[in-house]
C-alpha cells in the first residue's frame, strides 16, 4: 500500500526481533489482566451474525479465519483501467466529482 | 508503473480531503459547500490547464489556485457577507495570515480537524462514515455508494443530513480536549475500523474501490497517529491491525478472481514492508493502561502473518488470543472464528459443536452463507459427508458472489468423488 511506502519507520526485523516485540506485547496484556483492567471500548450489541451499531453499518470485522480459512469476500475485480475510464467518461458528473476525475488524470499520466 | 497509475489515481481524491479540510478551517464550517465549491473551481481550471503540460508541482499548484480562491472569496465575502466580519475585524487579515494554513503541518491539522468534525458523536455512525469518505478522503457520491453498497440517493440523503447538522449547530473544526478527545477518538477507530472492514469483507465492490477503502483507512489513522491529539496506543493497535491485514491483499485472488485460501496462499507475495509497519505500530501499541479489541484483532492478525506457512501457524496462541477477543466481544462471528482455530488445534467436534451452540444459530444459518460454509467445511474433514453436503449446499445457495460458489462448489465435487 503506497502510503506506506519508503517510510523509514518500518526497520527490516529478524524473527528473534519479531519474537520479542511479540513478548512486549504479551507482556503488557499480562499485566493488564492481572491487574484485572480491561475495556471493550465500544458497546456491542450481541445481535445475530453481525456487530451492529447504532446506525445502520454493518459488519463482520476482519478475520481471516472464516474470511480466508473457509473462502469468503467477494467480487467482480474492475473489468480494466480502460473500461473504467469509458465508464467514467460517460458519466455527467462534474469533471472533479471522484470516478471521472480520477480516470481523466491517467489520461495525463499518458502524455 | 502499477505504482505511478495508483498515485495518478489518487492524486485528485487526496487533493480534495486536503484543500476542503482547509478552506473549511478558514472560513467555518458553515462555508463547507462554499469551500467544496472553490475545490471543484481549482480542479476545473486543472483540467482546462494541464493539458498543455503539468505543472512541476501538481500538489502545489492546486493548493496555490486553491489558495487563491480563498483569498477572491474572502475579499468579496469580507465586503458583502456576514460571516466574514471576524475577518474584517482583523487588520492584518492579509495574504500571509492566510499562508499560515496552507503550511503543510497546518494541512494535517485542518484534516484532523475535519475527520473530529465528520466523526461527531450526534451524527448516525451511517452518516459519519459517508461524510468521511466524502469531506476527508474525497470520494465522489458515486463512489461512496459503491463502496458502501448502497445507491446514490441514500448517500446524497445520508450527506444532506449530515452537512446540514453541522452547519444548523455551528460545529467547530476543533479538537476537542480531555475526556471528550477520548470520546470522539472512539467514534474516529469506529469509522475508520468499518472503512477498513468494507474494504476488506466487501461482497459487491469492485476491487478498485474496496481496496481505496482499506488505503483511505489507513491513510486517516496513520494521519491520527501522527497528531498529538491522536499518538495513542490504541491508534497504533488499530493501524497495526490494518496492516497485517492489507498486506495479504495481493495473495488472495488468482489472476482470474479465484478466492486462493490462506494456506495456499503464496506467502512470498505477502507485503513484507506492510507487515514490518504492522509489527512497528503494535510495538508500539503495547502501552497504556486499557485493551480494547483492535489491540487483540492485530495480535491475531499478526500471528498468521508471522507463520512461515500455514502448517507451522501457533494455533494454541491463537486460541488463547480468540478466548481473550471473546470476552471482550462476545458476538457470534467471533464465536465462529474462534471454533475455526479450535478446530485447527485439532479438536473439530468441540468445534462444531461450539458452532451449533451459538445463539440464534438456526436464524444464523438460514441466513448468512459463511456458518454454513464452515459447518460444512468441519464436517467434510470428519467425513461426514452427508452432513457436509447438505451445509455446503446451503452456503452455496445463500451466498451471493460468484467467487464463493465457485470454491463451494469444488468443495461438493470433491466430496461426491469420494462418495464413488
Amino acid at each position: 500500500m503506497l502510503i506506506f511506502r519508503g517510510g523509514s519507520d518500518a526497520a527490516q526485523l529478524s524473527p528473534e526481533e519479531y519474537q520479542q516485540q511479540m513478548q512486549k506485547w504479551f507482556d503488557w496484556v499480562g499485566e493488564l489482566q492481572s491487574k484485572g483492567v480491561y475495556t471493550a471500548g465500544e458497546a456491542l450489541m450481541p445481535t445475530p451474525g453481525k456487530i451492529v451499531k447504532k446506525g445502520s453499518i454493518i459488519t463482520d470485522g476482519p478475520f481471516a479465519e472464516s474470511k480466508e480459512m473457509i473462502g469468503g469476500y467477494f467480487i467482480v475485480k474492475a473489468e480494466s483501467l480502460e473500461a473504467a475510464t469509458e465508464l467514467a467518461k460517460a458519466s455527467p458528473d462534474l469533471p472533479f466529482d471522484g470516478t471521472v476525475e480520477v480516470r481523466d488524470v491517467v489520461v495525463f499520466d499518458n502524455m | 508503473m502499477q505504482e505511478t497509475d495508483t498515485l495518478v489515481e489518487h492524486f485528485f481524491r487526496h487533493e480534495a480531503g486536503k484543500m476542503v479540510a482547509v478552506l473549511t478551517h478558514l472560513f467555518g464550517i458553515h462555508q463547507l459547500s462554499l469551500a467544496e465549491d472553490a475545490v471543484q473551481e481549482a480542479f476545473i481550471k486543472a483540467h482546462q490547464e494541464w493539458k498543455f503540460g503539468l505543472p512541476p508541482n501538481p500538489s502545489a499548484w492546486l493548493m496555490q489556485v486553491a489558495k487563491n480562491k480563498a483569498v477572491d472569496v474572502l475579499r468579496r465575502t469580507s465586503l458583502f457577507n456576514q460571516y466574514s466580519k471576524k475577518f474584517a475585524a482583523e487588520e492584518n487579515t492579509t495574504e500571509s495570515s492566510i499562508d499560515h494554513f496552507f503550511l503543510d503541518t497546518e494541512i494535517a491539522d485542518s484534516q484532523l480537524r475535519m475527520m473530529f468534525a465528520c466523526c461527531h458523536p450526534q451524527l448516525k455512525q451511517e452518516d459519519q462514515v459517508a461524510l468521511t469518505l466524502k469531506i476527508v478522503s474525497g470520494f465522489s457520491i458515486k463512489e461512496i455508494a459503491k463502496a458502501l453498497a448502497t445507491n446514490e440517493a441514500v448517500i446524497q440523503k445520508r450527506l444532506h443530513r449530515a452537512k446540514t447538522f453541522l452547519q444548523q449547530h455551528n460545529i467547530q473544526l476543533e479538537i476537542p480536549a480531555g475526556k471528550e478527545l477520548n470520546n470522539r477518538l472512539e467514534t474516529i477507530y469506529t469509522v475508520l475500523y468499518l472503512l477498513f472492514n468494507e474494504g476488506y469483507n466487501s461482497l459487491k465492490t469492485d476491487e478498485l474501490i474496496r481496496r481505496d477503502l482499506c488505503g483511505e483507512a489507513m491513510r486517516c489513522c496513520k494521519l491520527l497517529s501522527e497528531h498529538k491529539a491522536g499518538n495513542k496506543p490504541e491508534t497504533c493497535a488499530l493501524l497495526s491491525l490494518m496492516c497485517f491485514h492489507a498486506a495479504r491483499f495481493e495473495s488472495r485472488l488468482d489472476e482470474n478472481d479465484h478466492i486462493i485460501l490462506l494456506y495456499k496462499q503464496d506467502r512470498s507475495k505477502w507485503n513484507r514492508e506492510l507487515i514490518n509497519t504492522g509489527q512497528y505500530y503494535m510495538n508500539l501499541s503495547s502501552a497504556g493502561d486499557t485493551l480494547s479489541v483492535y489491540y487483540v484483532e492485530s495480535a491475531i492478525a499478526a500471528e498468521h502473518c508471522r507463520a512461515k506457512d500455514f502448517a507451522t501457524t501457533n494455533w494454541q496462541r491463537l486460541l488463547s488470543l480468540y478466548n481473550l477477543l471473546l470476552s471482550l466481544k462476545p458476538i457470534p462471528v467471533v464465536q465462529l472464528n474462534r471454533a475455526i482455530v479450535l478446530a485447527e488445534t485439532g479438536d473439530i467436534n468441540a468445534a462444531i459443536q461450539n458452532i451449533l451452540s451459538i445463539d440464534h444459530i438456526e436464524e444464523l444459518l438460514a441466513t448468512n452463507y459463511i456458518y454454513s460454509a464452515v459447518l460444512g467445511d468441519l464436517y467434510k474433514r470428519l467425513s461426514d459427508l452427508i452432513k457436509a453436503n447438505e451445509y455446503l449446499l446451503t452456503a452455496y445457495n445463500l451466498t451471493p458472489s460468484s467467487a464463493e460458489k465457485q470454491l463451494l462448489k469444488e468443495k461438493m465435487n470433491d466430496i461426491s468423488r469420494n462418495k464413488n
